[in-house]
Parts: C-alpha cells; structure tokens; sequence
C-alpha cells in the first residue's frame, strides 16, 4: 500500500476504513496520527425510507416522543475522507434524520453524542450534550485516526452544554459553533465556515409553536378526566345521592368551559402569542382565556348556565384563570424564556392561581348549599 | 418576541472582553454584537439566560445565573426543593420543552 494520503478517493479511503472496523481489525489506513482502530458505527446517507416517515409522524403526535433513538458514536455519511468535515449531533433520531435530509449530497462524517434521545439543545441544557460527553466519544470513535484534521462543528446550540476551550485543551480538537439550523450548514460550510446573523437566531414561527401545541394540549388531556370527574359529582350531589340526570345537565356546560380552557390556554395562546398583548404568557393566556369564555357563553348550552350569578361569577374567574396557568407551561416550549423571567411570572401568579380555584370552589360550595335550600 | 423587561441576570465586564467573538457565535438571539474589536451588548430583554456565552468566555468576561426558562421545571423544583429540571426524561412527562 502506497504511503501517503492523496491520491486516493475520499470514498475508497472510507470503505476500507468501515470494512476493516466491521471486520474487527484496525485500520492500516495512513489516516492522520491514528494507529489505533477507528471505530465507525456505521453509514448513513440523505435518503429517508418510507418507515423512518411514518415513525417520525408518531413521534411527532407524541406516540414515541420520548424514546426515538440511534446508537451514539461515529457515522460515515455519504462517502467521507480524512479531511472531512466532523459534524456533531444528538442522538435524538428526529435531530438526526433532520441533519441527514438537510446534508444531501455531499460527505461528512457525523458523531453521535448519546443524549438519552433529547435534542440539542435540550440535552445541553441538561449537560448530556456536554463536554465530558463529547470528549468521551472523541476518544471512543478514535477520532483523531479517522480525519487529518482537528476541526468539530457542532450545532450553536450544543454551546449551552460544551465548553469549547475545554473540549480542547482535552482533545485537540477545535470545536465551531456552526448554524442553529441543520438546513443551513451546507451554505455555512461554502462560506468558509461563517454564519450570517440569521444562521445564528432562533426563531419561533407560528409553525414551530403549532407543532409544540401537542405538548401542551396532551398533559392538559391528561388531567381533564379528573377534572370531569370532579364537575359530575359537584353538579350530581344531590340530597336524594348523585344523580346523573342533574350530573349531566348541571355539569356539562362546565365540561365543555374546561376544554374552552385547554383550546385558549394550550393552542390558540401559542399560536397567536406575538399577536396577543402583553409578554407575560400569563396574561396572553388569561386574555386569550377570558375572550373564549366570554365567546364560548354566548352558545345556548353554556347561557342557559349563566343565569345563576355565582356560577356566571365562577364561570369568568376560574376558566381564564385555568387558560393563563396553562399558557405559562408553553414557556417551558417557546425558545425565548428564560428563568428568571417565569420564576417572577410564577411569584406572582401562583397564589393568585391558588386563590381564584379556592374561591372559585367557595363559590360552588355555596351554589350547591343555597340549590339544596339549606341557605 | 421579547419576554419579560429587566429580569435577566446576564452581566457583562467589558474591561476583561478580548473580543475573541465566542458570545457573538453561540448567542441565540444575537445579544451580542462585535465593534472595534470589543464586544457590546444591544438589548439585554432579549437574554434568554441559556449561560452559553458564560460556559464559553475563556476570560470570565460574563456571567449569567442560567435555567431553564420554564414554568413546569420551575414548579418541579420548587416542590421537590431542587434544581428546575424538565420531567422531559422521566415517565412523568410535565409538557415541557423536550
């Protein structure tokens, strides 16, 4: 074998290098300073089959969404070579089949950080897209046999979890924020590794918060049954036992005021949030939430309801309320929060949260008592 | 879109910025902007206390009380009495950001 790095094609250079990994032997490939055996898991390339579409589909609606994984470590995409580019990513699938579908046509080599399944930047704000992570995986895919180079890019927003001065002075390897978004890193790349403002800005459009509006609404499902639950007895209590006639007539126009809770607190709060005054995502709730109600006691079935002043009272005060507590969970989706920010929203809406449900079930108390005529 | 006014903890030194340009590349919402060398800070609203610049200021020019901004985290943390963390890992998923 001749000495020498050139002359070969990159993709005869890789091919030697995975057949000689799957065989179990190191690679004799003069590859930079690597005599020790390169470790590559294995190829993937820009083509997403038919059932990697449908099983994104279920993550998406949150069947999966918490387990869609690919074993961590280095990946050969397309057909790389020694002076490649070293891309880094989670090993959440959907983050990674998004790299791959936006990377079509041309060769990079991509390590897998193993993130339990969390995207980027999640996982970085935990630390398992961290430092320590990624210099273990640098050694373990003996990187520094595999490329000539010492260069890493990795997404900006793995920044939160990873020290580049320390992945370093620990590696080597010079590590490069590249793009936010994987679609842009071809362009990134052409540009001799530079980023344009835009590349580097998080975005939140209204797509991006209809997609995350499944986040919110399925928790808030979740706790409707017993919150139904709750609504069915309260209105069927009655001296004689719980009736299910009164149960239901009584209850559902509060049935249906919950679900008006959930659409303006989970969906159309996020939807329409840079449209609805104010920043506090507690009173973009609260608004979104009042305005539903007001709308949604407009129909016969919830008017007919609104004849008795207590339960008209509870009707304004603990829907809205509900709506703006659930809104406030949307900061934990949206990309511009930051904590201290929610902690204050959180001081000050939490016992006004507390104290609506707790007179709003005075109120009730006191419809139930004056319905049975004991006052 | 722009959350809260004069919340966020991020403070900035200039006397000890080389103006290596590190806050400018990992900032998501371009709070920093590069000028003679220096960096500046255009609108500290815009701050989402996500600490990548502090972890990666290799002169200890910023400083930020980083967290997840998130209300879900937060109300875990304060009934558990620990660090805001998502339940984004556990069983016990709480809607939160992952």
């Amino acid at each position: 074998m001749s000495s020498g790095t050139s002359g070969k094609p990159s993709s005869v250079a890789t091919d030697l290098i995975l057949q000689k990994v799957l065989a179990g032997m190191p690679p004799s490939q003069p590859t930079g300073t690597g005599e020790s055996p390169a470790k590559i898991v294995g190829r993937v390339s820009a083509e997403i089959s038919r059932s990697e579409r449908w099983e994104h589909l279920k993550c998406r609606i949150g069947a999966f969404r918490d387990n869609y994984v690919i074993s961590p470590g280095l990946y050969a995409f397309g057909e790389p070579g020694i002076d490649d580019d070293v891309l880094v990513s989670a090993n959440y699938k959907l983050s990674f089949d998004a790299l791959r579908r936006d990377l079509g046509g041309r060769n990079f080599w991509i390590l897998v950080l193993d993130t339990k399944g969390i995207n980027v930047w999640c996982a970085a704000g935990k630390g398992t897209f961290g430092t320590g992570e990624l210099v273990t995986r640098i050694a373990e895919a003996r990187l520094d046999g595999v490329v000539n180079h010492r260069r890493l890019i990795l997404p900006q927003l793995g920044a939160v979890g990873v020290n580049a001065a320390e992945v370093r002075r620990r590696t080597g390897f010079r590590v490069r924020f590249g793009p936010v978004l994987a679609s842009d890193i071809p362009a990134y790349v052409n540009a001799g590794y530079k980023k344009t403002k835009e590349m580097s800005i998080v975005r939140f459009s209204m797509l991006d918060r209809l997609v995350l509006t499944s986040m919110e609404i399925n928790p808030a499902m979740k706790k409707y049954p017993l919150f139904a639950a709750g609504v069915l007895v309260l209105f069927g209590l009655q001296r004689e036992g719980i009736l299910f006639a009164s149960a239901w007539n009584g209850g559902l126009p509060f049935l249906l005021l919950g679900l008006v809770a959930i659409v303006a607190g989970a969906l159309i709060t996020p939807v329409l949030l840079p449209f609805i005054p104010f920043r506090s995502f507690a009173i973009k709730g609260l608004l979104a939430g009042f305005i539903a109600v007001f709308l949604a006691s407009l129909t016969p079935v919830i008017a007919d309801s609104q004849d008795d002043v207590l339960l008209r009272v509870v009707t304004f005060l603990l829907f809205p309320a509900a709506s703006s507590y659930i809104a406030l969970q949307f900061t934990g989706s949206s990309t511009y929060t930051g904590m201290s920010g929610v902690k204050k929203e959180l001081k000050i809406g939490m016992p006004l949260f507390i104290g609506t449900a707790a007179v709003s079930l005075l109120l009730l108390i006191i419809f139930k008592l004056s319905e049975w005529g004991i006052i | 879109m722009k959350y809260l006014a004069n919340v966020t903890t991020l403070e900035y030194d200039a006397e000890k910025c080389t103006g290596c340009g590190r806050c400018v590349e990992v900032c998501p919402h371009g709070v920093f902007v590069m000028e003679d060398q220096r960096v500046l800070i255009t609108d500290r609203d815009r701050c989402m206390e996500c600490g990548a610049c502090a972890l990666n200021c290799e002169f200890g020019a910023i400083a930020v009380d980083s967290g997840v901004g998130c209300a879900a985290a937060i109300i875990n943390g304060m009934i558990t009495g620990g660090e805001p963390t998502c339940g984004c890992d556990s069983d016990d998923n709480t809607g939160c950001c992952c």
